[in-house]
């Protein structure tokens, strides 16, 4: 079909961004910054978190939630700049710097991941 | 004296005057009688000249949407004595051009409404003499809850996406298309896909949600777009993934 939309993959990245930062950020922000810092719970220690967190699979599980958590803010905050300030007519330059900056972010996660010790 | 309840009426005669305004009546105070009691009450016996829609006063024509105190709503299910003592205010529905009074224009309406066909569609469309199609009662639950919209427009009116981008579809439009698409009967899904996986069809939706909070009919026209955001999408990886595949 001629003109067909691109929406429906940002949507999807959007979506998926969403289910995956509601069920694993709140508990991840909970244990790591206030149930470790503030003593509630035992932390574990250095070498068992840097452990599990060079583990493949950890990695892979990080890198796609900064991914897809990304890609939604990059959706939601365009609408909210598109609709909400209604500055439509500035398309372009909002796509750039929505999607250009989850890009950049994803590259950066990706970075950091892949270059742990 | 009986008590009575102030309406402030927008008005607007293009022949005499460039911008609304507001004008003030007097009507009996009866906590038995809806909005639509108090026009018909002016009409009669105050301003016969105030111009509105209605029809069948019980909620199924879909004919007096209005805006009061800042709210859409069907005037014939909207009682006085909620908003006692008054005043009441009651506009056009916004979103729309207004003709005259109380008086939309809803020819955009009619046209969107048009553009995603809300009939049967088939691809046989065989003669009503080789018998009925059968449906059973789970089949009909699918779809029964967007059938009960009656094009009254107060979602158009309550929707801020449709208020700032006047080409996107709208609510009940698309909710209509879905009450066709789970029809078992129905074949006609992937023409309406062609025109609401449009960037004005669905995608325009930001899931505002408000549609649903002031539909009178309990339709949830939300519900409806996310439904076929989805679709679209399965859709869209479809046939990405498997070109050579009919859609």
């Amino acid at each position: 079909m001629a003109n067909r939309s691109n929406e429906p993959l940002l949507w999807a990245l959007f979506s998926g961004g969403g289910v995956a930062a509601a069920f694993l950020i709140p508990v991840l922000l909970f244990l790591y910054g206030l149930a470790f810092p503030l003593g509630w719970l035992q932390p574990p220690d250095y070498e068992r978190t840097l452990g599990l967190v060079q583990h493949p699979l950890t990695r892979l599980v990080l890198f796609m939630l900064c991914f897809l958590s990304l890609f939604h803010w990059a959706h939601r905050f365009r609408f909210t700049l598109y609709d909400g300030l209604q500055i439509k007519h500035l398309n372009p330059v909002i796509n750039l710097f929505c999607y250009g900056g989850a890009v950049t972010g994803t590259v950066a996660a990706a970075y950091l991941l892949w270059t742990l010790p | 004296m009986a008590e009575t309840i102030t309406i402030e009426v927008a008005r607007y005669r293009p022949e005499q005057e460039g911008e609304p305004t507001l004008q003030s009546y007097e009507v009996p105070f009866n906590k038995d009688w809806v909005v639509l009691d108090a026009l018909n009450y002016i009409k009669d016996h105050v301003d016969g000249s105030l111009s509105f829609r209605w029809s069948c006063r019980m909620g199924v024509c879909g004919s007096c949407g209005m805006t009061v105190d800042g709210e859409p709503k069907l005037t014939c299910a909207t009682f006085l004595s909620h908003y006692h003592p008054g005043p009441i205010r009651v506009e056009p529905l916004r979103n729309f051009p207004v003709v005259r009074d109380l008086v939309i224009e809803m020819t955009d309406f009619m046209e969107k409404l048009q553009s995603v066909k809300p009939w049967i569609v088939r691809e046989d469309d065989p003669a009503p003499a080789e018998g009925e199609f059968l449906q059973t009662p789970e089949q009909l639950d699918q779809y029964k809850q967007f059938s009960m919209c009656i094009n009254c427009m107060i979602c158009y009116a309550a929707c801020p996406v449709y208020g700032l981008d006047p080409q996107f579809v709208g609510p009940a439009a698309i909710a209509l298309a879905q009450r066709y698409n789970l029809d078992s009967r129905d074949q006609g899904e992937q023409e309406r896909m062609d025109v609401l996986s449009q960037h004005e069809g669905i995608w325009g939706c930001t899931f505002v949600g408000e549609c649903t909070e002031v539909c009178p009919k309990n339709v949830d026209p939300a519900g409806a777009i996310q439904q076929y955001k989805l679709a679209a999408t399965q859709d869209w990886f479809k046939s990405f993934l498997m070109p050579w595949s009919k859609r």
